[in-house]
C-alpha cells in the first residue's frame, strides 16, 4: 500500500462528520412504549416468537435500574423519551452496490465501503440507521456454506440455527441496555460458518447513524461450528449532532468445539454518542474467542467484552485500546468466566487519557469451585498525558479452590520529560515526540490489528494528540 | 435487649454533651439503611452476617483477675491497658515519658474536651460501615486514648487488650492515637474472646500523625471462631510522617476490616499490611483506601491471605490520587494462597488517578502451594503437612518483615507459629 493513498478503513472522525437529509419511509417516532415495539415488529414482519421476545425485553428494560450504583452518573443524561427507536427507508439489503439507493450510497461511498470490499474483504454489510442497506458476500465464501446476512434476514431465513443461540449467550435481562436492545433491536449481522470452514479474509460490517436523536440497536450473532474459523470487523461513524445519540448493541458469539472467532472493533462514534454495548462469547471445548477492541470515539462508552469458557481447554482473550480525549469517558474492560477445567484467559488493556479525558478499566475474572488448571493473566496499563486527565482501574477477581493461577497487574505512568527532551534534541517537535511516545506505548497491541486497521489507528492517535501538549 | 432495638442508656462517667452526641449517633444508626446486595462497598460480602439484632450489650465480667492474668504482654512494654466488656479492668504504666497522655476516653472527654473533640471520629466513614460506626459511637463506653506530644519518643510498645466475655455479648472497643510533631510510638491492640462464644465487636482505631512523626500500629485480632467483628480504621498522615499499620486476623466468623489512609502532608508515608490465615468457614472482608491529597507522598499496601477449608476472603482496595497530588508513589498488592478446594478469594484492587506524574501499580494474584518447594522439603524428610505450614509461614513472614521492628516481628511470628502449629 502506497503511503499516498488513503488507508483502507476510514474511521477518521472528520470523514464521518456529515449527514444527508433523508425522508424515512418508516419512522417509529420519538419515545418508547409497547406501541413502538408493535410498530417495529409490524414493519419488520417479525415472527410471533420475536415479537414476544421484544415485549419480554421491554418489560425487563423497565424493571432494571440504571447501574449508577457502580457506573457513571452521566447515564442519567440519557433521555429515553427523546430517542427515535426505528428509522428506515424500508430498505431490503441489496446484494449489488448499484442497487443501493443513491442517497444512502452517497454516504457509504464517502466512507469508502465499496472500495474496501473490492480490496480484501470476504464479505461486507453496511447498516444505515436501523436497517442494512447493503450486504454482500464473495461467491467463493458463500459456496463454502458460510452465511453472512443481516439479523432480520437471519432469523427469517435460518430460524433453525438462529433461534438455537439467539439470546442464549446474553439473556435479554443481562443488564438494562441488553434488555433495551432486545426490545427494539434491528440490523446487525448473522454469521454462520459450517464445520471445518476457515474463512480466509475478514468479514466486515459498517454502522452508520445518520439521524439526530436516533438510537441504533443492532444485534449480531456469530456462530462458528466445529473447527471453523472466522474474523469479523466492525466500524462505525455518526455525524456530530447537537443532542446526544444512543448506540446500544448486543453481540453474541458462539464458538463450537475447536472453533476460532476473532472480533475486531474500531469504535469511532462522534463525541456525543452514548455507546453502551454488551458483547459476550461462548467458547466450547478447545475453542478460542478473541476480542480486539479499540475505543476512540463516543461521549461515554461502557463495554466489557466477555468470554464464557464452557468447554475444557477453551481460551478467551481481550485486547483493548482506549483513547479518552477531552470530555470523553472510555469505560471499558473484560469479563472472563471460567466454567471448565484447563481454560485459559488473557486480558491486555491499554488506555490513554488526555485533556480532561477519563479512561476506566473494569474487569471480572471468575473461577468457580472444583475447577482445575485454569489460568488468567490480566495486564492493564494506563498513560496519563495532562494534569486533568483521569484513569481508573476496578477489577474484580474471584477464585475458588486450588489448582488455578490468576494474576492481575496494573500500572499507571506518564511520558517522562526526559523522553520528550531526548526526542526534541534529535529534532522532533514536542507534539511529534509526544505522538511517538504514545504510539510506542500502544505499539505492541496495535500490531495485533489487521494491517489496514493498525495504520489507521496510528494515524488517529496522531490526530488526537495534536494540540494536546502544552 | 438487642443492641439494635433500644437506644443506649446515658452513661454517667461521660460529660453531658457526649450524651447528646451519642443520641445523634443512635439516630444516624437507625436512619441509615442496612447494606444491600448491590452496594459496591459490600460486593461479595455475606450480608446475613450483618444482622446484629441477636447481640446484647456486654455485662461486667465476673472474674477480672483471670482475664488480667491471661493478658500476657509482649515482654517489654512501656504500658499496658486491659479492657473487658468495655470497661477498663487493669492499667499498668512502667515508664512513659513526661507529657504523654494514656487515658480512658471518657476521662479525656471530661478533662481535655477540646483535644477529644478535635480527634474523636472526625473523618467520614467512607468504606461502607457508616451505619455500624454510628452504632459504635452510640454505644461507646470507654476506650484508649494516647497522645504523644511534640518531639516525644516512646521506645517500647504500648499494649492494649480488649476482651469480650459472654454469649451474644457486644463490645465497642476504641483506640485513638494522636502523635504530635516529631513524636514516635508503637501500639499493639489485642482483641480476644474469653471463651469460645458468639459475640460482636465493632472496633474503631483512629490514628493521627503530626508532621515528621512515626507510628507503628498492630492489631492482633484473635476473637473466637463464632465472633462477628468490625475493625474500622482511619489514619491521617501529616507532612513527612510515617505510619506503619498491620492487621493480623486469627479468629472470627465474619471479620470486616476497613482501613482508610489519608496522605495529607507532603512526603507522608503509609504502609498498610495484613496477614490473614483463614480457615473453617471464616470470611475476612477487607476494604482499603489509600487517598493521596498531597504531592510526593507514598502509600504501600501488602495483604497476604492463606485460605484453608471453606474460608472466604474479600479484598477491595482503592488507590486514589487526588488532583494536585503529583509525584505520588502508590502500591497495592494482594496475594491469595489457596490451600483448599472449598476456599474462595475475591480481589478488587482499584485505582483512581486524577493527578500527573504518578507512579502507581497494583497487583492481585491467586495461586496454590508451590509443588517444587513442597517436594524439596519432603525430600529432606519433612512431612507434607508440616512442609505446607512452613511455606505458609514463610508467605506471611514476608509481610511481617515490612514492620522494620525486629522484636515486634519476632513477637508476632510466635503468635503466628502457635496458630499455624509450625
Amino acid at each position: 500500500m502506497s503511503t499516498e493513498t488513503k488507508p483502507d478503513i476510514d474511521i477518521d472522525r472528520s470523514v464521518g462528520d456529515f449527514r444527508y437529509e433523508m425522508d424515512y419511509a418508516y419512522d417509529a417516532g420519538v419515545g418508547l412504549s409497547e406501541a413502538t415495539i408493535d410498530y417495529i415488529s409490524d414493519v419488520k414482519e417479525d415472527p410471533d416468537w420475536v415479537r414476544a421476545f421484544r415485549k419480554e425485553g421491554y418489560r425487563k428494560f423497565l424493571e432494571k435500574p440504571m447501574p449508577t450504583n457502580w457506573a457513571t452518573k452521566d447515564l442519567e443524561n440519557i433521555v429515553f423519551e427523546n430517542i427515535r427507536y426505528y428509522l428506515s427507508q424500508g430498505q431490503v439489503p441489496k446484494r449489488s452496490w448499484d442497487e443501493v439507493p443513491d442517497d444512502i450510497k452517497k454516504t457509504f461511498e464517502r466512507l469508502g465501503i465499496p472500495e474496501q470490499e473490492r480490496k480484501f474483504l470476504a464479505g461486507v454489510e453496511a447498516q444505515f440507521d436501523s436497517e442494512a442497506a447493503y450486504s454482500n458476500i464473495k461467491a467463493a465464501v458463500g459456496e463454502q456454506g458460510v452465511i453472512f446476512v443481516g439479523s432480520t434476514e437471519g432469523l427469517k431465513e435460518h430460524p433453525e440455527i438462529f433461534k438455537k443461540w439467539f439470546g442464549k449467550v446474553i439473556p435479554s435481562g443481562d443488564n438494562k441496555f441488553s434488555a433495551l436492545n432486545s426490545a427494539v433491536f434491528s440490523g446487525g449481522s448473522f454469521i454462520y460458518v459450517p464445520p471445518g470452514v476457515k474463512v480466509k479474509h475478514p468479514l466486515q460490517a459498517y454502522f452508520r447513524i445518520n439521524a439526530q436523536n436516533f438510537g441504533q440497536f443492532e444485534r449480531t450473532l456469530i456462530i462458528a461450528d466445529e473447527g471453523a474459523e472466522v474474523m469479523y470487523m466492525e466500524g462505525c461513524t455518526a455525524p456530530k449532532f447537537e443532542t446526544a445519540t444512543l448506540h446500544s448493541a448486543v453481540v453474541e458469539l458462539v464458538a463450537m468445539k475447536g472453533a476460532k472467532i476473532q472480533y475486531i472493533t474500531v469504535q469511532n462514534w462522534s463525541s456525543n454518542v452514548f455507546n453502551l454495548v454488551t458483547k459476550r462469547g461462548l467458547a466450547h471445548e478447545d475453542a478460542e474467542i478473541k476480542w480486539i477492541d479499540c475505543n476512540i470515539g463516543s461521549r461515554l462508552t461502557m463495554k466489557y467484552p466477555g468470554v464464557v469458557m464452557k468447554g475444557r481447554g477453551a481460551r478467551g482473550e481481550v485486547v483493548s485500546i482506549a483513547l479518552a480525549g477531552d470530555g470523553q469517558h472510555q469505560d471499558t474492560g473484560a469479563k472472563m468466566i471460567h466454567a471448565a477445567d484447563n481454560t485459559t484467559s488473557n486480558i491486555i488493556s491499554k488506555s490513554i487519557s488526555l485533556g480532561t479525558g477519563r479512561s476506566t478499566y473494569r474487569g471480572m475474572v471468575h473461577v468457580p469451585k472444583h475447577l482445575k488448571g485454569c489460568k488468567n493473566n490480566t495486564e492493564c496499563d494506563a498513560l496519563l498525558i495532562n494534569t486533568h486527565s483521569r484513569t481508573d482501574t476496578y477489577p474484580a477477581i474471584s477464585v475458588r479452590g486450588q489448582g488455578n493461577a490468576v494474576q492481575h497487574e496494573a500500572s499507571v505512568s506518564q511520558i517522562s520529560a526526559e523522553q520528550i527532551f531526548y526526542m526534541q534534541q534529535r529534532g522532533l517537535s514536542e507534539a511529534a515526540a509526544m505522538s511517538l511516545a504514545v504510539n510506542g506505548f500502544v505499539n505492541d497491541l496495535v500490531q495485533q490489528f489487521p494491517m489496514e486497521y493498525s495504520v489507521e489507528l496510528k494515524r488517529l492517535i496522531d490526530l488526537e494528540m495534536e494540540g494536546s501538549v502544552g | 435487649m438487642s443492641i439494635t432495638a433500644t437506644p443506649p442508656s446515658v452513661n454517667g462517667s461521660w460529660p453531658e454533651w457526649f450524651g447528646q452526641d451519642q443520641a445523634g449517633a443512635w439516630n444516624l444508626f437507625e436512619a441509615l439503611p442496612q447494606p444491600k446486595r448491590n452496594d459496591e462497598s459490600w460486593r461479595f460480602a455475606n450480608l446475613k452476617a450483618l444482622d446484629l439484632s441477636g447481640f446484647v450489650p456486654a455485662l461486667p465480667v465476673a472474674d477480672e483477675a483471670a482475664l488480667v492474668s491471661r493478658s500476657a504482654a509482649h515482654t517489654d512494654v512501656a504500658a499496658k491497658l486491659v479492657f473487658a466488656n468495655d470497661s477498663l479492668i487493669h492499667s499498668e504504666v512502667k515508664g512513659l515519658p513526661a507529657g504523654v497522655l494514656l487515658l480512658p476516653l471518657e476521662q479525656v472527654a471530661k478533662d481535655h474536651g477540646e483535644l477529644f473533640r478535635k480527634n474523636f471520629m472526625t473523618s467520614e466513614v467512607r468504606l461502607g460501615s457508616k451505619k455500624f460506626a454510628a452504632l459504635h459511637r452510640a454505644r461507646l463506653r470507654t476506650g484508649a486514648f494516647l497522645h504523644v506530644p511534640k518531639g516525644v519518643v516512646i521506645e517500647r510498645p504500648i499494649e492494649i487488650w480488649h476482651w469480650v466475655d459472654g454469649e451474644n455479648a457486644a463490645i465497642f472497643p476504641h483506640t485513638l492515637i494522636v502523635l504530635g510533631e516529631g513524636a514516635s510510638a508503637t501500639v499493639i491492640d489485642r482483641f480476644v474472646s474469653s471463651r469460645d462464644e458468639r459475640s460482636l465487636a465493632i472496633a474503631v482505631n483512629d490514628l493521627t500523625l503530626g508532621a515528621n512523626s512515626r507510628l507503628t500500629y498492630v492489631g492482633v485480632q484473635d476473637w473466637s471462631d463464632k465472633a462477628t467483628a468490625f475493625h474500622l480504621n482511619t489514619t491521617q498522615v501529616g507532612k513527612d510522617a510515617t505510619s506503619t499499620a498491620l492487621q493480623l486476623n486469627l479468629g472470627g466468623s465474619y471479620v470486616r476490616g476497613e482501613s482508610d489512609s489519608h496522605l495529607l502532608g507532603e512526603g507522608s508515608r503509609s504502609v498498610m499490611l495484613s496477614v490473614n490465615p483463614a480457615s473453617g468457614e471464616r470470611e475476612i472482608d477487607q476494604r482499603t483506601f489509600q487517598d493521596h491529597f498531597a504531592p510526593r507522598a507514598t502509600s504501600d499496601l501488602l495483604y497476604h491471605n492463606a485460605l484453608a477449608d471453606a474460608s472466604r476472603t474479600i479484598f477491595a482496595g482503592l488507590i486514589k490520587v487526588e488532583e494536585g497530588a503529583h509525584e505520588t508513589d502508590a502500591y497495592q498488592k494482594v496475594r491469595n494462597l489457596m490451600l483448599s478446594d472449598e476456599a474462595e478469594a475475591n480481589s478488587m484492587p482499584g485505582l483512581e488517578i486524577l493527578a500527573d506524574n504518578v507512579r502507581c501499580t497494583h497487583g492481585a494474584t491467586s495461586g496454590e502451594l508451590n509443588e517444587d518447594e513442597l517436594f524439596y522439603m519432603m525430600a529432606r524428610g519433612i512431612p507434607p503437612k508440616q512442609a505446607a505450614q512452613l511455606i505458609v509461614r514463610g508467605f506471611f513472614g514476608t509481610v511481617l518483615e515490612r514492620l522494620e521492628n525486629e522484636s515486634l516481628q519476632a513477637h508476632l511470628g510466635e503468635i503466628l507459629d502457635r496458630r499455624l502449629e509450625v
